[in-house]
This record gives C-alpha cells, sequence and structure tokens, in this order.
C-alpha cells in the first residue's frame, strides 16, 4: 500500500484485464497490429525496389512510420472506442459504484493501450529489420524512446477526449479514424510531404502526430543531420496533452447517454 | 440500532421535473427495506442519490455513517449495488469478473464462495457472452456481495424471471439477511416486496404517499370483502353497507368483518340459507398500492 491507501497492484491488475479484454477482441487486435502490419509489407513490396539516396532501404523510413502509426492506433483509437463502448454497456457505470477509484481504471486502460503500442513498435521494427532492408541506429534509441512516451501520453489523453465528447461507441470509432486518417496523411505518415502545399505543410504542424512521427522517423534516419527531436516537437504533444486532459475532466461522463 | 440510513427532506429537480419532493424515511439496519412506486414516481433517483450516483438539491442524507456524494472509496467499499444497466465485459469468464470486482474491495469474499452463493459454479468458466439473462442477473448480484457489504442496494432483482428462478433468487436474499445484510430493495413485483421486506415505502409524484409493513401498508384497518353465492339475492340484509349483488354473485365490504360475520351467518342459518363459496378477503397489497398511487401506473417506462 502507498500513503494513500491504493494498493499498487490494483493498477496491475487493471492493466492486466484491459489487456486480455484486447486479446480477446479480435477486430481490435486486427486494426492495432495487423493493419500497420499489412501496409509494411504492400507499400514495401511496391515501393522496396525504388533507389534510396544513399542506397537506404524503402523500410528504413516506412517501418518507423507504421510503428507511429500502430502506436497511435493502440493509444488513441482503441482508447476511444473501448472506453465509449464500455461506457454504453453500463460497466463505466459499475465501476463508479465500487471503491476502484475511477483514475486506477483509466490508468489501466492507459497502461494497456501504451503496452500495446511497445509490442507493435517492437513489432514493425522486427518485422522491417528481416525483411525489408531496416537497419536500426542504437545510438538514437533513447531519444525515440523519449518521442515515444510523449507521443503515446497525448495520444492517450486525446484518447478519452474523444470518448468524453462522443455519444456512443458507435460513433467513437468513425470520431477517431476521422482525425487519425487525414492526420496521418497530413503529418507524412505514408506519403513524404516534400512536395506538399505550404497550406497544407502549416496544418499538419498544428496537429501532434507530425510532431510524433517525425522525430522518431528521423531517430531511424541515417541521413538526417541535426538534433532528432526539437523542443517544440515535444511542446506541440504536451500542449494537445493538456487539452486533451482538459476536454476530459470538463467533460468525460461515466453512465451511458441519455441517463438523467 | 443505529439506522443503515437516513433520509431527511430530500429534494431532487431535472431542469422543470420534481424528481423528489420533500422524502423522509430511514432503514434499520438488518432490515430489507422495498421502495414500491410507478414509473417516474422518483424510486430510481432516490436509490441512485443514495448510492453517490447522484447529488441531492436539498436534503440530509446518512448511508452508514457517510453523506454518499462525498463519501468516497471508503462509503463504495461497505456498500454493494446490483443495478439492472450496470453492463459486464462479454469476453470475460465468470470468475474473471468477480475476481477483478472483488480486487477493488479491502474486504472481499473469496470469488469460489461468491460464485457457489449465487449457483453459477457450473458457469463459472464460461464468458459472460454465453450466459442467460437470468445467470446474467446472478453474475450482477455476485458483483453486488463480493465485497462482503454491510449494506446492498437491489434494483429489480428479478425483472424478467421465471417463476422458478425468481423464487431462487428469493431465497439468496433471505439468506443475506440471514447474515444480518441491510437492504434496500426496488421492485416492480408487490409480491416480491411482500415475499421479502419487512417494511414497504410506496413513492408517487415524488414524494412518499404510503409507508408500513406488507400487512399494514395503507389504511390502519383495511377494508376486507365478503363474498359468497345465493340461489335468491332478493332478500339480503342491508348490514353495514348494502350488499353488491351479480346475478347469484354476492359481496360484502367491510372495515369490522368479525361483526359482519355474526349478523351475516345469522341471518342465514335463521332461514336455512345456504351461503355457498363463501370467503373472507382482506385486500391484497396489490389493490392496497393500486389505491395508494392513483391511476399513475399507466405512464411510461422512463423512470
Amino acid at each position: 500500500m502507498n500513503p494513500s491507501g491504493i494498493p499498487f497492484s490494483l493498477i496491475w491488475i487493471q492493466i492486466r484485464n484491459a489487456n486480455r479484454l484486447f486479446w480477446r477482441t479480435p477486430i481490435a487486435a486486427f486494426f492495432t497490429l495487423a493493419l500497420p502490419v499489412i501496409f509494411l509489407v504492400l507499400f514495401s513490396v511496391i515501393f522496396g525496389s525504388e533507389d534510396l539516396a544513399g542506397g537506404y532501404s524503402f523500410a528504413q523510413f516506412f517501418a518507423p512510420a507504421m510503428a507511429v502509426f500502430s502506436a497511435v492506433s493502440s493509444t488513441f483509437t482503441n482508447l476511444a472506442v473501448k472506453t465509449a463502448i464500455s461506457r454504453d454497456q453500463g460497466i463505466l457505470k459499475r465501476i463508479r459504484g465500487t471503491p476502484l477509484p475511477p483514475w486506477i481504471y483509466m490508468a489501466g486502460a492507459i497502461g494497456s493501450g501504451v503496452w500495446i503500442a511497445v509490442l507493435s513498435v517492437v513489432l514493425m521494427l522486427v518485422l522491417g529489420w528481416a525483411f525489408f532492408g531496416f537497419q536500426m541506429i542504437w545510438d538514437n534509441v533513447g531519444l525515440a524512446a523519449l518521442v515515444f512516451v510523449v507521443g503515446s501520453a497525448t495520444f492517450s489523453s486525446l484518447g478519452l477526449a474523444v470518448c468524453a465528447i462522443v455519444k456512443n461507441g458507435d460513433s467513437a470509432p468513425a470520431v477517431a479514424n476521422g482525425f487519425f486518417l487525414p492526420m496521418a496523411f497530413i503529418s507524412g505518415i505514408f506519403i513524404p510531404l516534400d512536395d506538399a502545399p505550404r497550406w497544407l505543410v502549416v496544418l499538419g504542424d498544428i496537429f501532434p502526430l507530425k510532431h510524433f512521427a517525425g522525430p522518431f522517423g528521423d531517430a531511424f534516419d541515417p541521413l538526417h543531420a541535426g538534433s532528432v527531436v526539437g523542443w517544440e516537437n515535444l511542446a506541440i504533444m504536451v500542449a494537445w496533452l493538456l487539452i486533451g486532459v482538459l476536454i476530459v475532466t470538463r467533460f468525460f461522463h461515466w453512465e451511458p447517454h441519455g441517463a438523467k | 440500532m443505529p439506522s443503515a440510513i437516513t433520509v431527511d427532506d430530500l429534494a431532487k429537480r431535472y431542469k422543470d421535473v420534481v424528481a423528489l419532493d420533500g422524502v423522509s424515511f430511514a432503514v434499520e439496519e438488518g432490515e430489507v427495506l422495498a421502495l414500491l412506486g410507478p414509473n417516474g414516481a422518483g424510486k430510481t433517483t432516490a436509490v441512485e442519490i443514495l448510492e453517490g450516483y447522484r447529488r441531492a438539491d436539498e436534503g440530509r442524507i446518512q448511508v452508514l455513517g457517510y453523506d454518499p456524494a462525498t463519501g468516497g472509496r471508503q462509503f463504495r467499499d461497505r456498500i454493494g449495488i446490483v443495478l439492472q444497466e450496470t453492463g459486464l465485459e462479454p469476453v470475460l469468464t465468470v470468475r474473471e469478473s468477480v475476481d477483478l470486482y472483488g480486487a477493488s474491495y479491502t474486504r472481499r469474499r473469496p470469488p469460489e464462495e461468491v460464485i457457489s452463493l449465487v449457483g453459477l459454479e457450473e458457469k463459472a468458466d464460461a464468458r459472460v457472452k454465453t450466459l442467460s439473462g437470468g445467470q446474467r442477473r446472478r453474475l450482477d448480484l455476485a458483483l453486488g456481495l463480493v465485497g462482503d457489504p454491510d449494506l446492498i442496494f437491489l434494483d429489480e432483482p428479478t425483472t424478467g424471471f421465471d417463476p422458478a428462478a425468481r423464487r431462487q433468487s428469493w431465497k439468496l436474499v433471505e439468506g443475506l439477511t440471514e447474515l444480518g445484510k441491510t437492504i434496500l430493495l426496488t421492485t416492480h413485483y408487490l409480491d416480491e416486496a411482500q415475499h421479502l421486506a419487512d417494511r414497504i415505502i410506496v413513492l408517487n409524484g415524488g414524494k412518499v404517499a404510503a409507508e408500513g409493513t406488507p400487512d399494514t401498508l395503507g389504511d390502519a384497518r383495511p377494508v376486507t370483502t365478503v363474498h359468497f353465492n345465493v340461489s335468491d339475492p332478493s332478500d339480503l340484509p342491508a348490514l353495514e353497507s348494502p350488499p353488491v349483488v351479480e346475478g347469484q354473485d354476492v359481496t360484502y365490504r367491510t372495515t369490522d368483518p368479525t361483526a359482519l360475520l355474526y349478523r351475516l351467518t345469522g341471518w342465514a342459518t335463521g332461514r336455512g340459507v345456504e351461503l355457498s363459496g363463501l370467503e373472507v378477503t382482506r385486500p391484497s397489497l396489490e389493490e392496497v398500492y393500486l389505491d395508494i398511487v392513483g391511476g399513475a401506473e399507466s405512464g411510461d417506462r422512463s423512470a
């Protein structure tokens, strides 16, 4: 027991439970893990023969991008959809009637999302290395980990924020993916933004995903010169993290929509 | 004995709708109290305030010595809530669900014990989505009991059950009262209230409309019905009130059945009239209840 009388094992139990629910929900596992793998394989096969500068493989740039894609999927999208469905089912209401502190439930859901994000990042990089010529840059792993920690915290917060503003679990996937997929394109996850119009670049700069995918990719880019992570990357992600926290504290509700 | 629940002048409004208007009552430790009332009477609002889900606009509330709105973790550690609309994870097994929820309580009962208490041993390793409606309700009950609560809220615990399953659930609730648990029950079924409750409170229009034991609810001297058949009903005496006659069917209503029967049987034996199928019935709880709530029961399902 810690001084506030809450055994840390409760957090562990909640993380383990959220994990169990994830693996027993095939659709969540598919969109989070299988879909980025399919993208990685398809794009690497299609573009793998192109001659990139310095003789590096396509996967050198694309595997880290898919790692970020699956990390955001397992924190942001999963958390938004799963929590909204649990609310519809009255599971959140039940939890509110037990002595489990609400933040421990949230911590369990977030902890599980981050754990699955770790797995998916490792999976993408290992697959990229094993089959598509991705080369690890070990010197930058610490920086990549820092970007990952801030990025997955930010998208966990935003995932719960989406749950706070949607009415029910039916609209959660539409709203979450409605943000995530366009954001993925304007953040350079699928195609580089070198030739994109200026306004699109600026738009991408406003949202947090570019500040997650950009430095994370730079950490594994052998041609990248200068520092990998800019303070503005972290600052913009943290700003979005706080916006998410604000929305959650202001609007999150535990009972199904329509309840008094 | 101290009261488990005291409610004093409780009021709650939703915008223009008055849900509760000056409700006061108490529940003693170890007592089973049934809250009855038509839909929209304020039952759900009252119970959810006591459970800490909602805040009252006015009034003083104490549940197990706590204000439910601020009692937090310590308060919730000592209550068990069995609601209709709280869900279960469909992909967890019964045992996993009981384990998971039990972990949050300081005084939890062994999961095996709780599972066998509600009779779900054979389903312990089945996933929740494979359970029948009645089995899910029993799991709900198990989750309400796993923390070994002092006070249990049961919200329509047998709605949708077949008669055998209801009897079984009643046995279970009776078992809880033998352990000294306090129970606040809401129900639509009058026979359920009659069977389980020590005391009944009828809410109607946000106010306490009546309060009493299942036997004394309503008037202090309830109206008793005396019913029989005679071949020639033309010549009946006017006793306390004139009889209601339909064909050969005769009905008297009285608040003093002993005196009425004395005079009636005297009249009948004096004339050699056979009072066939003679029945003396006290009003059923249902009649009393309908009398109290008037026509309000025809309201909609939203409560």
